[in-house]
């Protein structure tokens, strides 16, 4: 027999099908316009943008370990530039919203400099302190609108339907894309990086890992489209108010989503989203018991089952949509497939 | 303007808020469990004492009586029967269930007694004040303030130096494996630690509702005070947190007499200034960690 080569498998059929799947989904989504009415929009424009921060929060605290509870900063940040840029610098609303989740990165990077300053749960408080300040400082400067807040005229000024329209394909891209990004991000070296800090910050640093650089970069990805996200969701809303664009419930929203659904996967944030709309179409009326609730569901969870909602439906039989793991699979027929790109660890993630 | 008197009102002001702070600094000492329901418990203390109030028509100092043993309670089933589940596996499972904690005590309390604020009523204290000078006076009920603060943190130093539970807490907080393999029973030892830690949020958050109104939603605020109480003293230190709570009360009280707007906002500044200068803190010499 020939010596056995080996190649390294990273799809799975379950990867393949989801694949397959979600392409049909979201080219049915993008063509939704043509069909649906402006109540369903606005509700998937919501829901687009749900799943977004909390594929934001999940890269952070699921994957970075960076327990935030102050990224409501940067969907405030995001809503504010968006303003500023469509109002103040005359750039046209739609272009203003990339370049907004852009200023917003660029904010996070000194801010990261700060909050990285403390550990664990001092760090989540302090991330909220830091959203604070944000919020404050915004509402007693008269020129951004103080404490009541600005309405983004040069977006009113566009046609109703072109308006929403537009906001909910960016939703969708911005949704699509920030779950690309950190699938891209997981399964490149950065996401090797991640995985080792999680799993033993002290070794993985030994091992020649960049902890601090790692997390940063984390930091500011996950800031930029949480920007992103809220300077789609005020696109959408028009008028900004200081409180409630810095409200800590985005942060608390985007937890129980991605708890529920399951942390440190990329199918959990989706779930949990889906989850929480359905709780919050049929339970919306029950207005704080609806809340009690729902803290209540993520408390349990945590306790009884960390790994949420996909974690329970996966785990007699492994499904991985998204397959981070290398997989080697070795060849005894002696064929040399084509091998690109050695793996530098042939085993690694779980 | 008058910056005396400010500071002399921010140094009363910053007693309330060491109050608060000594819970969280405890909880975290012991246990490493950052709680982010601190400033929900608190007001949960407040309004027992309401009820204590209204109900059975007590003074507000002396509803302590009731809520301090209901608070001590409270405490002491909360770690046993939910927190002490979440502290294996990393700082993310306490900080969920805290801050899940959070969501559900805000509006039950909501639920209960309404979004309306409400007060605790002591009578002639909250106005009476000795004037020092004509520009400066001082309050009987900040005084008051300070004095239990005081009392209250001198009371914890004792009994964490003196009594054998004391030991128990430093020697679990120094080395929580070796103080378990010193026979040290964990569960109850972080049951009773977050017992007495709410038994002094009780105390403060009694004050906290004589001196000023309250309302179901007011506990992140109450939170994050102390935390920066406990940042700006540094991690660890009884009479550090209350030097912490301190610098706060000044640096509010003079960020209101700029604009009202500012005194939140000036206590915050600080706080990111000590981060940035001092991160351990500015009460704590800076070998230590």
């Amino acid at each position: 027999m020939s010596a056995s080569t080996y190649r390294v498998v990273r799809s799975s059929r379950a990867s393949r099908i989801g694949l397959a799947v979600g392409a049909l989904l979201v080219a049915g989504l993008a063509v939704l316009p043509y069909a649906a009415g402006s109540g369903t929009l606005r509700t998937l424009i919501s829901f687009l943008t749900l799943v977004t921060v909390a594929q934001m929060w999940n890269l952070l605290a699921g994957y970075a370990g960076l327990l935030s509870v102050g990224q409501q900063a940067y969907i405030g940040l995001g809503a504010y530039a968006l303003w500023v840029l469509a109002d103040e610098v005359g750039v046209h609303p739609f272009v203003a919203v990339p370049l907004a989740g852009l200023i917003v990165g660029l904010i996070a990077l000194p801010t990261a400099g700060l909050a990285f300053r403390l550990r664990g749960g001092y760090f989540a408080i302090g991330t909220w302190v830091i959203a604070e300040v944000y919020r404050l400082v915004i509402a007693n400067i008269q020129a951004v609108g103080g404490g009541s807040g600005v309405t983004i005229t040069a977006a009113s000024h566009i046609a109703r339907a072109t308006r929403q329209n537009v906001t909910y394909w960016l939703a969708l891209a911005v949704a699509v894309g920030t779950i690309g990004l950190v699938y891209g991000i997981l399964r490149s070296r950065l996401g090797l990086a991640l995985t080792a800090i999680r799993d033993d910050e002290t070794s993985a640093e030994s091992l020649g890992v960049h902890v601090f650089r790692t997390k940063l970069w984390v930091y500011v990805l996950s800031s930029f489209g949480c920007g992103l996200a809220g300077a789609v969701i005020y696109l959408n809303l028009l008028r900004i108010q200081p409180d409630a664009a810095f409200s800590v419930n985005w942060t608390a929203l985007m937890i129980f989503v991605v708890v529920i659904g399951g942390v440190g996967t990329i199918e959990g944030p989706i779930i949990g989203a889906i989850l929480y709309f359905i709780l919050q179409e049929t339970l919306a009326d029950y207005g704080s018991w609806y809340l009690i609730l729902v803290g209540l569901v993520a408390v349990v969870i945590t306790l009884k089952a960390p790994r949420g909602l996909w974690g329970l439906l996966t785990e007699r039989r492994p499904v991985h949509v998204f397959p981070l793991q290398r997989h080697v699979r070795i060849d005894a027929s002696g064929e040399i497939p084509p091998v690109s790109g050695r793996p530098r660890s042939a085993c690694a993630d779980e | 303007m008058d910056l005396l008197n400010n500071v002399v009102q921010g140094l009363l002001l910053g007693g309330l808020y060491a109050l608060f702070a000594t819970g969280l600094s405890i909880i975290f000492g012991v246990m490493r469990l950052v709680n982010l329901a601190h400033g929900d418990l608190s007001v949960i203390a407040a309004y027992v004492a309401l009820v204590a109030v209204d109900v059975l028509g007590l003074n507000p100092f002396l509803s302590l009586v009731l809520v301090v043993p209901v608070m001590f309670i409270l405490g002491y089933g909360l770690q046993r029967f939910v927190l002490n589940h979440t502290l294996e596996g990393g700082p993310m499972p306490p900080l969920l269930v805290t801050f899940g904690l959070s969501i559900i005590i805000q509006n039950l309390l909501l639920e209960i007694f309404s979004a309306d604020s409400r007060g605790l009523d002591a009578g002639r204290i909250e106005d009476a004040a000795i004037t020092v000078t004509s520009r400066l006076a001082v309050g009987w009920f900040p005084m008051l303030t300070l004095v239990v603060a005081v009392t209250v943190l001198a009371g914890l130093q004792l009994f964490l130096e003196r009594t054998q539970l004391g030991r128990g807490f430093r020697a679990t907080s120094d080395d929580q494996r070796a103080a378990q393999l010193m026979g040290i029973d964990n569960r109850h030892l972080y049951s009773l630690a977050l017992a007495i830690a709410l038994a002094t949020v009780a105390v403060a958050g009694v004050f906290l509702g004589i001196r000023t109104t309250f309302s179901p939603s007011v506990g992140p605020t109450r939170l994050i005070f102390a935390y920066e109480a406990v940042i700006i003293g540094g991690l660890g230190s009884l009479w550090g947190t209350l030097a912490g709570g301190m610098v706060l009360g000044v640096a509010q009280t003079i960020g209101a007499q700029l604009s009202p707007g500012w005194a939140v906002l000036a206590g915050h500044l600080v706080f990111l200034a000590v981060l940035v200068f001092r991160p351990n803190g500015l009460f704590i010499r800076q070998a230590a960690v």
